[in-house]
């Protein structure tokens, strides 16, 4: 690895041997860092986690709220309008959208730092993966599936609840699980404005030149993200009906 | 039982879908809306349940204005089933048989034995798949479920479009079959749209032909076949509608008794003097207890010693239940020509000549226009 590291590195000019042996020493101190301090890792994980997961229950209720008002036939323009609204959202950087969230939350006069504008922001941010796969899940319903409930006398809300939001089900936690991984890399920035999280070692390393700390602060924001990844595929499977989960064993 | 009263359709577009449509199906009727596509057939359905409102005219359900119902109301209480079938695939077989009794409330136990009852009534084992999902059935399977869920609430009405649609031609046939042994048990007024004339001869008690939102021709399928309104029936019927006209009977509607029975134990000589007297070319054999044995030829009987040992077995027989379209092409297989009818212990029934078919036919063209057996099942 390190006369691979070398090779590529050397390439600019920038770094010489010295310095690939120094990065190779950050990773050992950065090993030492987390023998030392589990205790330390531990309480920025689950600070994290409680701003991912708080910040995406509610925009998981929003987002599926939203999505289903706007899949109501005759809403099509609004949809469109909501989903290239939440898109936008997406492109604004996150250290931005933080700035403004501090505007408006101290003219309100609400904590304009730490957890309340992150949590904010990464609902904001999660909204678009839920909001558009929750529509696009319920409008993709076979109309023949819908034509069979209202013709049988289904209420418009009936048809709702025990038909389009059961088929429903599999792609809106897909939404989900797409806004949880995305916000874990997002909430990381939140460190910057004082909500704690994986983000404090990375930026207290780059105040500090520690390396090592920064070296901390992203691999377990990189596990958070994987490790969420593979639970929420799991909850992804145990939601879906039963009858979606089984495929042809068709006889006759 | 229906009633359809100067019923228009214009959509917004401006399309005149439905045309001053009025019609009235009979309580225990089976009435086909048949027409080619973009006719307006299915709107004119679709209009019963008010799943498409319709923009002026009346429709009344045993004389009561549906639009006086509550939408959910009035579609609790009409079967319902689609070309497509639309099953739930998140739900159960008996969980889609029970939707209309769900939303009912009926009590769950009510729910599970009327799943049960309705799944035996397809032909489909309850045990079996009750707790299925429609992603583990056949498409006939499905078709079948689709039938029993649109029964769950035994609605007196059904409507259903193209409900044998979207399955292969032996499937549908054998399951347009079962449906008519179902409809004669339990008599529910239905409409039943399709632009397959040959479905619609063979389910129908009355077919209203349709063309652009209007209603063309609204009679028997016997009369439609024979006396079709205008050119347009005339082609939609199609130049084969005589044969066509075969799909109405069933054998045991026309078929007649043998000219003459003989036993196997009778002499051969007399056998031949009786033909002879009454000019018959072939007369049927029969054992003690009236079972189909074999043709008997009078070409064959002037050196018999025995009648078995000259007696021609039958290359094919048929059931009473066969239509007649069958039974003729199983003659033209037949060495003898005929047809004998037997029942399913192989006792003779009757028997079938070209020259009854013939005579049915030409009566029919001849303008007597009164169905021959009449019933369909």
């Amino acid at each position: 690895m390190a006369v691979n590291l070398h090779a590529v590195l050397e390439l600019p000019g920038l770094i010489n041997k010295e310095n690939i042996i120094e990065a190779q020493l950050m990773w050992i101190l950065a090993w030492n860092y987390l023998l030392k301090y589990p205790d330390k890792i531990l309480e920025w994980t689950l600070q994290h986690l409680y701003i991912i997961l708080v910040a995406n229950a509610s925009a998981a209720v929003l987002g599926i709220l939203i999505g289903i008002f706007i899949s109501r036939e005759g809403r099509e323009q609004l949809a469109d309008t909501v989903i290239y609204l939440a898109s936008i959202m997406l492109t604004i950087p996150s250290l931005a959208l933080y700035g403004i969230l501090m505007g408006i939350l101290s003219a309100l006069t609400l904590p304009s730092i730490g957890f309340l504008p992150v949590v904010i922001a990464l609902t904001l941010y999660g909204l678009l993966p839920i909001v558009r796969n929750t529509y696009t899940a319920i409008r993709e319903v076979d109309p023949a599936i819908i034509e069979a409930g209202r013709g049988m006398g289904m209420s418009e809300q009936q048809i709702l609840v025990k038909v389009k939001l059961p088929l429903a089900v599999p792609v809106i936690m897909a939404g989900l699980r797409q806004a949880i991984v995305m916000n874990i890399g997002i909430a990381a920035i939140g460190s910057y404005i004082g909500a704690g999280g994986l983000g404090q070692p990375i930026f207290r390393g780059i105040a500090n030149y520690r390396v090592d700390l920064i070296i901390v602060g992203a691999v377990f924001v990189s596990l958070l993200a994987i490790i969420m990844d593979l639970i929420m595929g799991r909850v992804e499977l145990i939601t879906t009906p039963k009858g979606l989960r089984i495929r042809g064993r068709s006889n006759d | 039982m229906i009633k359809l009263k100067y019923v228009i359709k214009i959509y917004p577009d401006g399309t005149e879908a439905v045309k001053d449509f009025s019609l009235e199906i009979k309580k225990g009727e089976l009435c086909i809306f048949l027409g080619p596509s973009g006719c307006g057939k299915t709107t004119s359905m679709k209009m019963i349940n008010r799943l498409i409102p319709m923009t002026s005219g009346k429709i009344y359900i045993d004389g009561v204005d549906v639009m006086k119902l509550n939408p959910n109301e009035l579609r609790r209480g009409i079967g319902y089933a689609i070309q497509n079938i639309g099953l739930f695939p998140h739900l159960t077989v008996e969980e889609n048989i029970t939707t209309v009794p769900m939303l009912k409330k009926w009590p769950k136990t009510r729910q599970r034995a009327r799943a049960e009852e309705l799944l035996k009534l397809v032909g489909m084992d309850p045990q079996t798949f009750l707790e299925r999902y429609p992603s583990e059935l056949s498409g006939g399977q499905q078709q079948r479920v689709g039938v029993a869920r649109c029964l769950g609430a035994d609605p007196p009405i059904l409507l259903m479009d193209e409900p044998f649609g979207a399955i292969d031609p032996i499937t549908r046939g054998k399951l347009q079959d079962e449906f008519l042994k179902i409809q004669s048990k339990i008599k529910k007024t239905i409409a039943f749209v399709t632009h397959d004339i040959n479905e619609a001869i063979k389910m129908g008690d009355k077919i209203a032909l349709m063309q652009e939102g209007k209603l063309v021709q609204f009679n028997d399928p016997a009369t439609l076949l024979n006396s079709p309104k205008n050119e347009f029936v005339r082609n939609f019927v199609g130049a084969d509608r005589v044969l066509k006209g075969l799909r109405l009977y069933r054998a045991r509607d026309i078929m007649q008794e043998p000219p003459l029975k003989v036993k196997v134990g009778d002499n051969p000589v007399k056998v031949r003097d009786r033909m002879k007297r009454d000019m018959l070319k072939w007369s049927m054999l029969v054992d003690g207890q009236n079972h189909f044995l074999g043709w008997i030829t009078y070409a064959d009987l002037e050196k018999a010693k025995s009648l078995r040992e000259i007696m021609v077995p039958p290359a094919v027989t048929t059931a009473p239940e066969t239509l007649l379209n069958e039974a003729m092409s199983m003659m033209f297989n037949s060495a003898i020509g005929n047809l004998a009818v037997i029942d399913d212990q192989e006792h003779l029934l009757g028997v079938l000549t070209f020259d009854i078919i013939r005579n049915i036919l030409g009566k029919e063209n001849s303008g007597n226009q009164k169905r021959f057996g009449g019933s369909k099942q």
